[in-house]
């Protein structure tokens, strides 16, 4: 399934994945490795698993009691699911943007300043001021929101909101972001901004982006993972999986004849 | 279709009646109440004097200004015949009825007056002393046709004046009613709703965030959530059996204390709190929580920095419901043995105190006309404590409502 000959600068892998909710499996035996530098798309069906597959990469299923996880993850080698690996201090290291835009009920200014703060980021008023600043900018929302940033985060638009918590998620400055949709609530300029926003962030960070848009993918990954029904079909080149997929479904799905 | 939508506006019509009847209602239960309260609960608020000239000298104290002031002045002035004295003033002003007259707390008055300006010692005094609780009554147009004309006379002759009653704001409970005041029981429900609010407030906010946001989900956290709303609904009087049993039987915690009544009213609240709490918690969307763990923030974090603060008007709401209830529990406090005489306002928490519920259900109980009106400003106070608490938290609520 996944082309070992492309596949080098591991920045996280994961080995025979399966992960349930009570009885019902929602990811069966997925192997799969996130580089360093690059940009994966995951697509695929709605339901088919994408979420959940990208939420055990920083644990955050721990958090749902019936979700249980089976395989092997390690981000740099470490084991993620390892007793002694610090899942506050690997949240902080693989930053995530979730589907629905969840902005704290708090000012803007916070909301981008709470992760810096709680890890000791900055070092005065005027450097959390900078980060802050520089977050905003790199989720394209600095110019909208420059002179309002005691506004309440949660008064912005849904794609405000969304590029808010990019802002957010970035503004920790982890090593990989995984990102779930970030784009489904924008306009094509707000997406244009977003997607200018990971081809500038990929050569610092490991990017996993979740899409249901194939150009998308298309333009902004160098991976794509094709998953379906809980399986990860097809993993490799996004030039590859686009314009000549080995797997018949892969190829349905991305000319659009089921999805 | 027409039909329909006609259908559709009456029963929104319909509907929106029956809400503005049922405000309306209560409404009207909330005025009628505090109209009859404050009729009758204001001459409470209204003290009558009479107006009595002593001649010290004639009266043969030997009381000397350089006396009351020297050392063993106190002791002097405790050691006089006052209330001889005034008995004889009044007799020789107002002839035979006079000493009835007067409140048997009027001597105190006197001694007070003295040790203020020993120079009244010297001469002829015109004093204005509290009133006997029949002259009271009169003065305030409630009591027999008799006293109402003698009181008339006596206001005529420019010899009786009602002003505005300091000392039942600042005094305690008493035989007489005219001499009774409500700070001792004031003073004791501010001690045992401290006790109750230090104990309650953190115990059931931290029950509640542990219960939501630590504990696993299994039998045992059933078995406690089931208790403590079996416990929430427990009739208060089993409170007051279990802090006799518990506090005064076991602990030798001091009877009728300020602590023992807060501790009893604090198991009775907690509850309350721990189940107000808990669905406030729950209501603080998983997203936000998510969002929070995402960045790296730790569970306690996530708790104190998100959860708490998003919760606590809901928490401040529930409180404010057990605490109110708590001020207004009569039952479980005689229990405990709230319900003494206690004439002096308690001075620490373990000093034999009363609360206003308690104080007014002993008024309630009294034979005196004059305790009739004392009930009702008592109701007064109590309502307004009760307001003043409530305007508190509704304050600190509407601080931390968080806009969405
Ligand atoms: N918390 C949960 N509890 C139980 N089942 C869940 C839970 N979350 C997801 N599922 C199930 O797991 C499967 C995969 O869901 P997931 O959210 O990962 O899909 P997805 O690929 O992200 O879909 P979409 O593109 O619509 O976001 C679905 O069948 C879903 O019903
Ligand atoms: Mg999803």
């Amino acid at each position: 399934m996944t082309d070992k000959t492309i596949l080098n600068d591991h920045k996280m892998t994961a080995r025979n994945v399966s992960v349930w909710y009570g009885a019902v499996q929602a990811i069966g035996d997925v192997s799969i490795d996130i580089d360093q530098d690059k940009v994966t798309a995951f697509i695929g069906p709605s339901g088919c698993g994408k979420s959940t597959f990208l939420r055990t990469l920083n644990r955050m299923n721990d958090t749902i009691a019936s979700a249980r996880v089976e395989g092997d993850i390690r981000l740099d080698g470490e084991d993620v699911y390892a007793r002694e690996m610090d899942v506050v201090q690997l949240r902080a290291r693989v930053g995530m943007v979730f589907q629905k835009p969840n902005p704290f009920p708090k000012s803007i200014y916070e909301n981008v300043a709470y992760g810096p703060r709680i890890h000791g980021l900055a070092s005065s008023k005027a450097d959390m001021d900078r980060i802050v600043e520089r977050s905003l900018a790199r989720a394209g929302l600095w110019g909208e929101v420059k002179d309002r940033l005691s506004d309440s985060g949660t008064a912005l638009s849904g794609g405000q909101q969304q590029r808010l918590c990019i802002a957010r998620a970035i503004a920790v400055d982890p090593e990989v972001i995984l990102m779930d949709e970030p784009c489904s609530a924008l306009d094509p300029i707000a997406t244009a901004k977003i997607e200018e926003l990971i081809h500038e962030l990929k050569g610092r960070y490991a990017i996993v982006v979740v899409t249901h848009n194939m150009q998308q993918a298309a333009r902004v990954s160098q991976r794509t993972a094709f998953f379906h029904l809980g399986q990860l079909v097809e993993y490799g080149q996004t030039s590859d999986i686009f314009t000549n997929p080995r797997e018949e479904r892969t190829r349905d799905y991305i000319t659009g004849r089921y999805g | 279709m027409e039909r329909r939508v006609r259908r559709r506006y009456a029963a929104e019509r319909r509907f929106r009646l029956f809400g503005l009847a049922a405000i309306v209602l209560s409404a009207g239960f909330l005025l009628f109440l505090l109209v009859t309260m404050m009729a009758n609960g204001a001459r409470g608020f209204v003290t009558t004097e009479v107006a009595l000239s002593i001649d010290f000298p004639a009266a043969g104290l030997g009381l000397t200004p350089d006396r009351i002031r020297g050392p063993g002045g106190d002791l002097a002035l405790a050691g006089a015949q006052l209330d001889a004295v005034v008995d004889r003033a009044a007799a020789a002003q107002y002839g035979a009825i006079g000493p009835a007259l007067f409140s048997d707390g009027a001597d105190t008055i006197v001694r007070r007056a003295l040790k203020a300006d020993p120079r009244l010692a010297v001469g002829r005094v015109r004093l204005w002393l509290p009133a006997a609780s029949d002259v009271d009554t009169a003065a305030k147009a409630d009591g027999t046709p008799l006293a109402e004309k003698r009181a008339q006379v006596l206001t005529d002759a420019g010899q009786l004046r009602t002003g505005f009653n300091w000392g039942f704001l600042s005094g305690s409970d008493s035989t007489d009613p005219t001499a009774v005041g409500i700070w001792g029981a004031l003073k004791g429900s501010l001690l045992t709703m401290l006790v109750t609010l230090a104990l309650a407030f953190p115990i059931g906010v931290l029950s509640a965030l542990y219960l939501e946001e630590y504990a696993p989900r299994n039998r045992w956290t059933d078995l406690i959530e089931v208790s403590i709303n079996n416990l929430a609904a427990v009739p208060s009087i089993i409170f007051g059996l279990l802090g006799l049993a518990v506090f005064l039987n076991t602990f030798h915690l001091p009877r009728s204390a300020a602590l023992v009544g807060g501790l009893t009213l604090a198991l009775m609240t907690m509850p309350v709190i721990v189940i107000a709490s808990r669905n406030a918690i729950k209501a603080v969307p998983p997203s936000i929580r998510d969002a929070a763990l995402a960045l790296g923030a730790s569970p306690v974090q996530v708790v104190f920095h998100h959860v708490l603060p998003l919760a606590l008007p809901g928490i401040l709401t529930g409180t404010i419901i057990g605490m109110a209830r708590a001020l207004g529990e009569t039952a479980p406090l005689l229990m405990i043995g709230m319900r003494a005489f206690i004439a002096t306002p308690p001075g620490k928490l373990t000093d034999p105190s009363t609360v206003l519920p308690v104080q007014i259900f002993l008024w309630s109980d009294e034979v005196s006309r004059g305790f009739i009106e004392k009930t009702s400003a008592a109701i007064i106070v109590l309502l307004v404590f009760l307001l003043a608490m409530n305007g508190i938290a509704i304050y600190l609520r509407n601080r931390f409502e968080t806009r969405w």
